[in-house]
């Protein structure tokens, strides 16, 4: 159960607009159904009190939003979790938008569901999911209401929490946290473990899933290029079918050493990917290798902070080195 | 389409001999966008260019492909030439099928196929390649030198002498460097001070050239024929305009326990003090750390005595912002530190000594008013033992002492010994060598002096140990051609201690974007052929800053770069080079990470308006380059996550074309 609620979010909002603090609110809103939360602007108590919601599946990273939505009048008022701020911070080192014009809270986080573990367990035909303490309870279709425990069907990057401290936010609803000491890079341990041929099979397993959709690329705060590659006619590559397996590997390659140094790891893009490919061990694997080779960097910890990759420094690994290290990091011929 | 005429050269037999250059030309005639193409013995003779020059004109090429030697040697001639047929320079490329083929391959047909895939690359560029032209910027007339030693003044002089304005940052409160210290000079040795000082008294009463003494360099930005420059003048708590030199404020001064640096601290000076007699400017200064009026604010005494009413403990540092067109790094050297050489006792025994305290000893304006004196006991020393190569040519163990040699220190070492046996002739003169190095006009026979004119014993070997035993220095030694040991009982110890360059060099490097070794001396932009010139445009190098150095040389170099400078300033207007970065503003999104990496600070952003699909405007961030300041590098095209920035005439499509041809 989320330490903060929906209500104490709703004062908090209706307070900021009665003041003239912001204009609107970044907030969630419920789809279809209770799991089914989609970001969305409100700009008045009334659709505030009809639509907001928060609850357990309220993942979104807001941070990248605010490049289109600070270009309009006003401030707004966006709520942060502890690893949404690293993804603010990101943003505004790259000078994607104005800090002048966002209110930003920063709000607790006791870890998000993933409804796609639920549906893997209960099956399909899940109507609706509510949290009591730490039991989920799942309603479904089929076999009524089924109780789960909360902490073994939290999102991967949940589970493994790099951080329950904010780094940045104007006001704190709450108690801050801690940088977590987390276990996140243990699956990109497994995966260095792995043979080259195995790991090539299991990304091939993973990546022949790809329906090029581009939600990842839509949703990763760290993609926010005017004009995208992928996107570009004379690039080769900007239809979404594939015509080859090459391509679909490439598209997600490309991507990840493009977001290399920048990634904050905030998940969003295994989040959204609607094949369930982990997409996010790609950026996982840098961030990885950057802290064995440069120092341990956090992208958006501090704003301004200079990425290693764009960096240079007399301690600065030698590349003979990181290719001496190549065997420890997963790179043995089989 | 472009029309692409190919040129292959044999180069004598530098390329024919293992490069088959008719079936070069041959295999490239059918390449894309290629109406000519043909080969001869020597491209960049006059013929070879005629020949180009009437293919442009006779086949209407709008680009050209020279199949040559390394495009350092030549592009700039093949440039030429397409210009002179009235072809824009830029639509040359150079492959090189000579450093990069024909010398490295033994047998015709890799040669020969190596050779063909090269030009096809180069071919596959040209068909990308747009006309380029340079652009202009005015240069500022005035040069800056850092540093007021003997480089930086002669540096000065002769910019002065030609008419230009120049300006010489010292960070000491005169100019004058390590050369006011030293005695005599090598190998004619006339008095230092007697050849220094007239320099010193020119550079200060010369019109065009202004002495920032006791000033530091805080910051530089700008580029070649534009920098702008921030000075901090340290407070000395004299009005210098006001101060006449008479000296009687370092005479009333009661502070008197300042260890006197002039003479490497030993003897003592004042608080307020003028550092010789000599000094330009010739003005007194206030040493913040030792002053009681500036610590406790009570004394005044100076201010009392001062008749010009100079004195001023209100002073506070002044920031000087003026532009230059040229640098001069002269930042020079310092013997580096005995610490770690506790094997001579120099920490053990005030008559283990360094050359340049030597220098000091034997200096009638010195500590001892030129009387070798022990400076333990001031007795006469009868027996002095030179040590030479003190942390030079260290190269068993670098993290002690330095791998190079030092240079100066075998003519100075045997300058000592001969002035030693000269003015004491009953003084036994010992010198431990590891070789003796004296190329240099009049340097050998200088030495051959001090050995058979002057009864020096030059022993061929080094000293393990000194121990200070009651007055005498134990000196252990081996004799390496006598092959024995040797005891000395010496009365002093003088060290050739190794020369580094001066801490301030490197602060300084990277505040001009100039690259240093990793000896922290400034690197110049080619050993042998542009040895006074940094590799950043602008920044030229002055004597020992660049790599140890004597006197002589130093003068030739600090000529040489003046001269540089000179050939700067000169010009009313620089041509650029135009193959640097531009950024595509309709993809730039501003994020800074081409700005982080340029090392030369070209790269600014502005707020530009641009027009929307739905006619609106909307304000977005976005990258700009100073042409004048970007030296094509290319570190931002490759960290622009937006591919926003490219290189012109190295844009990332021409390198794909080009890798694309090869990998064909």
């Amino acid at each position: 159960m989320q330490t903060v609620t929906r209500d104490l979010l709703l004062q908090k909002a209706c307070e900021l607009l009665d003041a003239g603090t912001v204009n609107r609110v970044y907030g969630w809103q419920k789809g279809q159904f209770d799991y089914d939360v989609t970001p969305a602007v409100f700009s008045s108590r009334e659709e505030l009190e009809k639509d907001f919601v928060y609850n357990d599946f309220c993942g979104a990273n807001f941070s990248k939003y605010l490049i289109k939505e600070t270009a309009g009048e006003g401030k707004i008022l966006v709520f942060l979790k502890p690893c949404d701020t690293y993804s603010f911070n990101q943003l505004l080192t790259e000078h994607r938008f104005d800090r002048e014009k966002v209110y930003a809270v920063g709000i607790p986080c006791d870890g998000m569901a993933d409804i796609r573990l639920i549906e893997e367990e209960v099956g399909e035909g899940v109507t609706g999911v509510e949290t009591d303490g730490d039991k989920l309870i799942v309603h479904t279709l089929y076999d009524g209401d089924v109780k789960l425990n909360r902490a073994d069907y939290l999102a991967e990057r949940c589970r493994v929490c790099k951080s329950k401290k904010h780094v940045a936010y104007d006001e704190l609803l709450g108690e801050d946290g801690d940088v977590v000491d987390s276990a996140r890079f243990d699956e990109v341990a497994k995966l260095e473990a792995m043979t080259p041929d195995e790991r090539f099979a299991f990304w091939q397993n993973e990546l022949s899933r790809c329906i090029r959709c581009n939600a990842c690329r839509d949703v990763c705060p760290a993609c926010t290029c005017e004009k995208c590659v992928f996107g570009n006619p004379k690039s080769g590559v900007e239809n979404k079918a594939v015509s080859d397996s090459f391509e679909e590997k490439m598209f997600h390659i490309i991507r990840a050493f493009h977001v290399a140094g920048r990634c904050t790891d905030c998940g969003e893009c295994s989040r959204v990917c609607p094949q369930h490919i982990p997409l996010h061990l790609l950026n996982r694997k840098f961030i990885k290798d950057i802290d064995a080779f440069y120092g341990e960097y956090q992208a958006g910890a501090e704003v301004g902070s200079r990425a290693p990759l764009v960096d240079y420094t007399e301690g600065d690994m030698e590349p003979g080195e990181a290719v001496a290290s190549v065997d420890e990091r997963g790179g043995k011929d089989a | 389409m472009q029309r692409i005429g190919v040129f292959v050269c044999w180069c004598g037999t530098n390329i024919a001999g293992t490069v088959d250059v008719v079936k070069v030309a041959e295999a490239l005639r059918t390449e894309p966008g290629v109406v000519f193409s043909d080969n001869y013995q020597y491209m960049c003779s006059q013929a070879g260019q005629d020949m180009i020059k009437d293919a442009i004109k006779e086949h209407n090429l709008t680009g050209i492909v020279v199949c040559s030697c390394s495009p350092r040697m030549h592009e700039a001639t093949f440039r030429k030439t397409a210009a002179a047929a009235g072809l824009n320079p830029y639509m040359v490329e150079i492959a090189n099928i000579r450093e990069q083929c024909s010398w490295i391959h033994k047998d015709m047909p890799t040669g020969t196929e190596k050779a063909i895939i090269l030009g096809k690359a180069a071919v596959a560029k040209v068909n990308l390649n747009t006309p380029l032209t340079p652009g202009q910027t005015p240069v500022t007339k005035r040069a800056l030198v850092i540093g007021g030693g003997i480089a930086g003044i002669q540096t000065a002089l002769d910019i002065a002498d030609a008419g230009f304005p120049v300006d010489i940052v010292e960070k000491l409160p005169t100019i004058g460097g390590k050369m006011a210290q030293l005695d005599k000079t090598f190998p004619t040795l006339d008095c230092a001070a007697c050849i220094l000082t007239p320099k010193m008294v020119d550079a200060g009463q010369n019109e065009n050239i202004r002495i920032f003494s006791y000033s530091e360099v805080e910051e530089v930005g700008g580029f070649v024929g534009n920098f702008s420059v921030k000075i901090r003048k340290k407070a000395r708590y004299v009005k210098e305009d006001i101060c006449t030199g008479c000296g009687l404020c370092t005479e009333k001064c009661p502070q008197k326990k300042v260890p006197n640096e002039f003479n490497l601290g030993m003897d003592n000076r004042r608080a307020v003090y003028i550092p010789f007699a000599q000094a330009v400017p010739k003005v007194a200064t206030i040493d913040p750390n030792y002053c009681t009026m500036l610590k406790t604010g009570k004394c005044g005494v100076c201010a009392k005595v001062c008749t010009a009413g100079a004195i001023d403990y209100k002073q506070k540092d002044e920031i000087i912002e003026e532009k230059y067109g040229a640098i001069v790094a002269a930042t020079g050297y310092n013997p580096i530190s005995m610490n770690k050489f506790d094997e001579f006792a120099y920490s053990q025994s005030k008559d283990v000594i360094t050359s340049l305290e030597f220098e000091r000893l034997t200096n009638a304006a010195g500590p001892t008013a030129g009387k070798l004196l022990r400076p333990s006991d001031g007795k006469h020393p009868h027996t002095i033992v030179f040590v030479q190569c003190v942390g030079s040519r260290c190269s068993h163990d670098a993290s002690k002492g330095k791998e190079y040699c030092s240079k100066i220190c075998c003519m100075y070492t045997a300058k000592h010994a001969m002035l030693v046996r000269d003015k004491y002739p009953d003084t036994e003169v010992y010198v431990f060598y590891i070789d003796v190095r004296t190329p240099g006009k009049a340097f050998d026979e200088f030495y051959r002096r001090a050995v058979e004119e002057y009864g020096v014993h030059y022993i061929k070997g080094m000293v393990g140990k000194v121990t200070p035993e009651g007055d005498k220095l134990k000196v252990l030694a081996s004799d390496l051609l006598a092959d024995k040991q040797l005891k000395i009982d010496a009365d002093l110890v003088v060290l050739a201690a190794a020369i580094e360059p001066d801490k301030s060099a490197r602060p300084l490097a990277t505040m001009l974007t100039a690259s240093m070794d990793t000896n922290d001396f400034f690197t110049e932009a080619h050993p042998k052929l542009r040895p006074v010139e940094s590799p950043t445009a602008g920044v030229f190098l002055s004597g020992t800053c660049q790599g140890p150095k004597d006197i002589p040389e130093t003068v030739s170099q600090a000529s040489a770069a003046a001269a540089k400078v000179i050939g700067l300033l000169c010009k009313d207007k620089l041509t650029g080079n135009p193959c640097v970065a531009s950024s595509n503003e309709l993809m730039c999104n501003g994020c800074s990470s081409c700005e982080k990496v340029c090392p030369y600070g070209a790269i600014t952003y502005e707020d530009k308006e641009f027009r929307m699909p739905d006619r609106t405007t909307k304000l977005r961030r976005v990258a700009k380059v100073n042409e004048a300041v970007c030296q094509g590098c290319g570190c931002c095209t490759v960290a622009c996550p937006s591919g926003a920035m490219d290189l012109k005439g190295f844009a990332n499509e021409q390198i794909m074309a080009e890798v694309d041809a090869i990998c064909k």
